[in-house]
């Protein structure tokens, strides 16, 4: 099996399915994930689904990578959400009419097919989590990375956000300090510490492990 | 929020909301080059274009008072150059100034009420005004109250911590404290436009923005821009023949 995240000098290799990203703050759990599309490059190789990650090659990369990030505000930067959620498929090639197309229907499957014409501003957490999604899954990717994705939602907004997740085929690498939220998604957990890993395995092992809660 | 006040006011539904914003701009841009150049029966033609903006703020429903009464904040402006003329011993120019200040102000507003920022953004682009000037004010306009909001949260916290003090000596302190949180908030900035490039770019962005258009040029719409272009300066001529 082609690995779908494979990351050398972290010696983690990372097969399909969701898995939790734990740590304490600053221990490198955004910078790994920056790391996934190529927004950061360091030291050692990253394949992405058989693909070596390199300059000429994270074009295409990105594409398969959808990085949701933490501030949901700093993501929708296009006036209105329909203009945000295609924005995506705009740069990649696409024709207005089909990113347009591409976009009501991602914003149709996170939920939020009636707010097309509003400006983001207008939105409530949840509703600007939600575009965010709908702005990558217009993209199509086969990876989801999620960083912080309960940041400032209220819990009806994170079970929401929960049920939306799981229903969600693609493969998914949540980062996230929230215990509760990623045992609802997640099988398995890597740990981080000091910008490296310092234990994986079931997700109730590693917190257990780690005293993470 | 004035601001959320013209963006609820601009997702109307009217005629004129409807009307391309390329012909709305047109019409606009006349309006205020005409006023501009006017010099001798100013205030009865004054009258004239009050009553065709109201006509206007009346067609696309938008509340006339309001209107009105926001277009008032620009006097506070104007007075100033008006005070100037008025010491150079110009007062007829400096009423003048006032009165035109207001018009102008007026009819902005009128615009800004029928016209969603994005949509007019997006006539200019369409005109030949460069898209990346468009896109630093469409920036500066989807951001600027996030960082507003930002500014006030760090003044809660200021006040909450006793900055509201009065006196000289706080004066001096508050002043200190103001040029601070200024620096902390140039910086959260500078963050936060870092952050927009990144998710700009995990989304594929390589340098250059494509447009998704939403709006093409109607037959209604040839008809305001004969109708609306004109207008000002044939109600100033029919003022000029009606007042001695």
């Amino acid at each position: 099996m082609t690995p779908l995240v494979e990351v050398r000098g972290l010696r983690y290799r990372y097969g399909d399915g969701t898995v939790a990203l734990l740590g304490p703050n600053g221990s490198g759990k955004t910078t790994f994930v920056l790391h996934l599309n190529g927004l950061l490059t360091g030291e050692g190789e990253i394949d992405v689904c058989g693909t070596r990650m390199t300059a000429a090659s994270a074009p295409a990369i990105r594409r398969k990578v959808g990085l949701v990030f933490q501030d949901s505000e700093s993501q929708l930067f296009m006036p209105t959400v329909l203009e945000d959620v295609a924005f995506g498929p705009l740069n990649l090639g696409f024709s207005a009419a089909e990113a347009e197309k591409q976009a009501r229907e991602a914003l149709a499957r996170v939920g939020m097919a009636g707010a097309a014409g509003r400006a983001p501003y207008h939105l409530s957490a949840g509703e600007k989590k939600r575009v965010a999604i709908a702005g990558i899954l217009a993209m199509e990717p086969e990876i989801l990375v999620l960083d912080e994705p309960t940041t400032y939602l209220d819990p009806p907004s994170q079970q929401s956000l929960a049920a939306l997740l799981r229903e969600l085929p693609q493969a998914k690498i949540l980062v996230t300090h929230d215990t509760a939220f990623a045992r609802v998604l997640c099988g398995r957990a890597v740990f981080f510490r000091d910008g490296l890993i310092a234990g994986e395995g079931r997700l109730d092992d590693v917190i257990r492990q780690f005293a993470w809660e | 929020m004035h601001h959320v006040t013209l963006e609820r006011w601009s997702r109307g539904t009217s005629a004129l909301h409807r009307r391309d914003p390329r012909a709305k701009t047109a019409a606009l841009l006349t309006f205020l080059v005409v006023v501009a150049m006017t010099r001798s029966h100013l205030l009865a033609a004054s009258v004239a274009w009050l009553a065709w903006l109201c006509l206007a703020a009346a067609w696309a429903r938008l509340p006339l008072g309001g209107v009105l009464a926001r277009a008032a904040l620009v006097l506070p402006f104007g007075m100033v150059f008006a005070a100037v003329s008025w010491a150079a011993g110009d007062p007829e120019h400096a009423g003048s100034l006032l009165i035109k200040s207001y018009l102008s102000a007026a009819a902005v507003l009128v615009l800004a009420g029928t016209t969603p920022v994005p949509q007019f953004l997006n006539g200019l682009e369409r005109s030949g005004v460069p898209r990346f000037l468009l896109m630093v004010v469409q920036f500066l306009y989807r951001y600027l109250f996030v960082i507003s909001e930002e500014a006030q949260h760090m003044r809660t916290a200021a006040r909450s911590r006793g900055a509201s003090v009065g006196g000289i000596v706080a004066h001096r302190a508050r002043f200190r404290a103001a040029g601070g949180a200024l620096a902390v908030l140039f910086a959260r900035s500078y963050a936060r436009a870092e952050e927009i490039h990144r998710a700009m770019m995990a989304r594929g962005f390589e340098g250059h923005f494509q447009p998704l258009g939403t709006f093409r040029f109607v037959a209604a719409d040839a008809v305001f821009l004969l109708v609306a272009v004109p207008a000002p300066l044939v109600i100033r001529l029919l003022v000029e023949k009606a007042v001695p």
